[in-house]
């Protein structure tokens, strides 16, 4: 289960990500970032809202196509890939949605069997007992009836990592785990995440706005700010780190380089303005 | 000046929308093939889409029945030919009313909440979720939704148009006094299986086809929020009517073979 040990330095990054840009229609969204992730970490990633964290998880998962730069993934190049071999290099690797994303018309079992079902042969008496370990891994066997609708938002979230972890993958992105949660369920989220990642060994990246737990429990961390990394270092270096805009955001402070105001003009000029 | 930009823009933008439903046709026809190995969920969408439209068939298709069976009287009764009411009625739905009041009550019902439930699916990040698990969402979501359909609105046109029959024979026979020997017996003699009952089937095989091709499509189309789903159920039921109705008028004309 452990990652296997590699003698070059480079293949001990596992998703290498090299001056990335993309832009959404003439928007540039990112800007250029280089971004290695190295296996059997925590890689943290964060940054304020809409600065294309959820993009990036897309593009490491190929689900759209960088403008410029490289990426791979275990040594394939994402953009590269023709889509099978993308769907087969996806069954390695876990995504979790900042919503949880479980099909709505399954149950809770049947929402961690789906991957299973989809990919192997596996008899019903064996993918019975691969489901409740999963879930069991997550706290929640005795959920196992319910419908995605009577869960909880951390309830949710637990169950569709049960299913992201269900076809035993090399690597997790979490997209934002831990908004919207309460305290004890956001402890529950960090604990599963370092869990996994130190009893399974999966590489894992944790995208998310919440500074305190995502420090917690990273590794190595990367703040992305107006589409490039604006710094970077274990969490502790990130937190004493003494750019402007890494204090911004790490203290929560509402003005700074990135400015309190959204651009307009001069506010006595605007104010006073004849309506035409 | 202005208004010929405006002009402009939505013409392009909607070859541009055709261009893409041709596309995402061709995509849902290559995910069907490959559902033929499992054919267990398709079967279920069948059941799912009767579950939803058969009661208001057959409602409706008793009462489209049973008014036929009333104005039609009135009619023949002038020219003294009341006898063949059975015919009339069989003829009107078997051609004409079942295959489109069918498709149109299959466009309200099963095709706005295809193109709700796929919407929704996406907007809550369903079938992002689903690529990102290495399972292609329109061969596993869509083609099934989209056979289903294929494969319900004949049967459920056909059910239509035999309650509808039932429901001329309840009015015609059991009210007004048609006899029913002759309701039924020029009812099999009239009605042409080649040219009356195909007729009806392939209508019926090509409104499935166009109105739960625009069902699935709008769905996976629709702008991923809760105001982007409702526009796209309305769109559904607007563009599949409208549909219906002018294939039926090509139809018609291709088969009778007269325009
Ligand atoms: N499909 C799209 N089309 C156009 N613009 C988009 C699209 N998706 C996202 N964007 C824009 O790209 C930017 C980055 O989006 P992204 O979802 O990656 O942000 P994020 O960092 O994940 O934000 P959040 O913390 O709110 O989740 C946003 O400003 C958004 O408006
Ligand atoms: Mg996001």
């Amino acid at each position: 289960m452990n990652q296997p040990s590699h003698s070059t330095p480079d293949s001990d990054v596992l998703v290498d990500i090299r001056d990335i840009h993309f832009t959404y229609g003439d928007r540039p969204i990112l800007k250029g970032i280089t971004l290695p992730i190295r296996r059997g970490k925590v890689t943290a990633i964060m940054g304020g809202s809409g600065c294309g964290k959820t993009t990036l998880m897309n593009l490491i998962g190929g689900r759209i196509k960088p403008s410029r730069g490289t990426l791979t993934v275990d040594g394939e190049s994402v953009p590269d890939l023709r889509t099978r071999e993308l769907f087969e290099l996806r069954k390695r690797m876990g995504m979790l949605f900042q919503t949880g994303a479980l099909l709505t018309d399954l149950s809770v079992f049947e929402n961690v069997a789906f991957p299973i079902r989809e990919h192997t042969k596996l008899p019903e008496s064996i993918l019975r007992k691969v489901v409740l370990m999963k879930l069991e891994t997550v706290g929640l066997r005795g959920a196992r009836d319910l419908m995605p609708s009577e869960l909880s938002g951390g309830m949710a979230r637990r169950v569709a990592l049960a299913r992201a972890i269900a076809l035993e993958p090399m690597m997790i992105m979490y997209d934002e785990p831990f908004t919207g949660l309460d305290p004890i369920s956001k402890g529950v989220i960090a604990k599963l995440i370092r869990q996994l990642n130190q009893s399974l060994g999966i590489t894992s990246i944790v995208v998310s706005h919440d500074v305190a737990e995502t420090c917690m429990i990273s590794d190595y961390a990367y703040l992305v700010g107006d589409g490039r990394i604006m710094g970077e270092g274990t969490p502790t270096e990130v937190q004493k780190s003494g750019s402007e805009h890494v204090r911004q955001f790490m203290d929560g402070l509402p003005d700074g380089p990135v400015p309190y105001q959204y651009p307009a003009d001069d506010y006595v000029t605007d104010l006073t303005r004849s309506i035409a | 000046m202005n208004t010929l930009r405006v002009l402009g823009g939505i013409v392009i933008n909607s070859v541009e929308r055709v261009g893409r439903a041709a596309m995402f046709l061709y995509e849902v026809l290559l995910g069907s093939w490959e559902l033929l190995r499992r054919f267990y969920l398709v079967v279920q969408q069948v059941y799912a889409v009767g579950v939803l439209t058969l009661l208001i068939i057959l409602v409706s298709g008793l009462f489209v029945g049973m008014v036929l069976g009333l104005q039609g009287y009135n009619t023949l009764v002038k020219f003294g030919s009341a006898n063949s009411l059975g015919l009339l009625v069989a003829l009107s739905l078997v051609r004409e009313l079942g295959p489109v009041v069918t498709a149109l009550l299959f466009a309200g019902r099963a095709g706005s909440a295809l193109t709700a439930e796929i919407g929704l699916m996406k907007a809550t990040e369903q079938l992002a979720g689903m690529e990102m698990m290495a399972v292609n969402p329109v061969t596993r979501v869509i083609a099934p939704r989209f056979l289903g359909g294929v494969i319900a609105m004949p049967l459920l046109t056909a059910l239509f148009s035999a309650i509808g029959v039932m429901g001329g024979h309840l009015v015609g026979v059991g009210l007004l006094g048609v006899d029913a020997g002759a309701f039924w017996s020029q009812m099999q003699n009239g009605v042409d299986f080649h040219d009356d009952i195909m007729n009806g089937v392939i209508k019926s095989v090509v409104f499935g086809v166009v109105v739960t091709w625009i069902s699935v499509f709008e769905g996976y189309d629709a702008v991923p929020t809760s105001e982007g789903v409702a526009s796209a159920t309305n769109r559904t039921v607007v563009y599949s009517s409208l549909a219906v109705l002018g294939l039926d008028f090509i139809l018609t004309a291709l088969t009778l073979g007269e325009v």
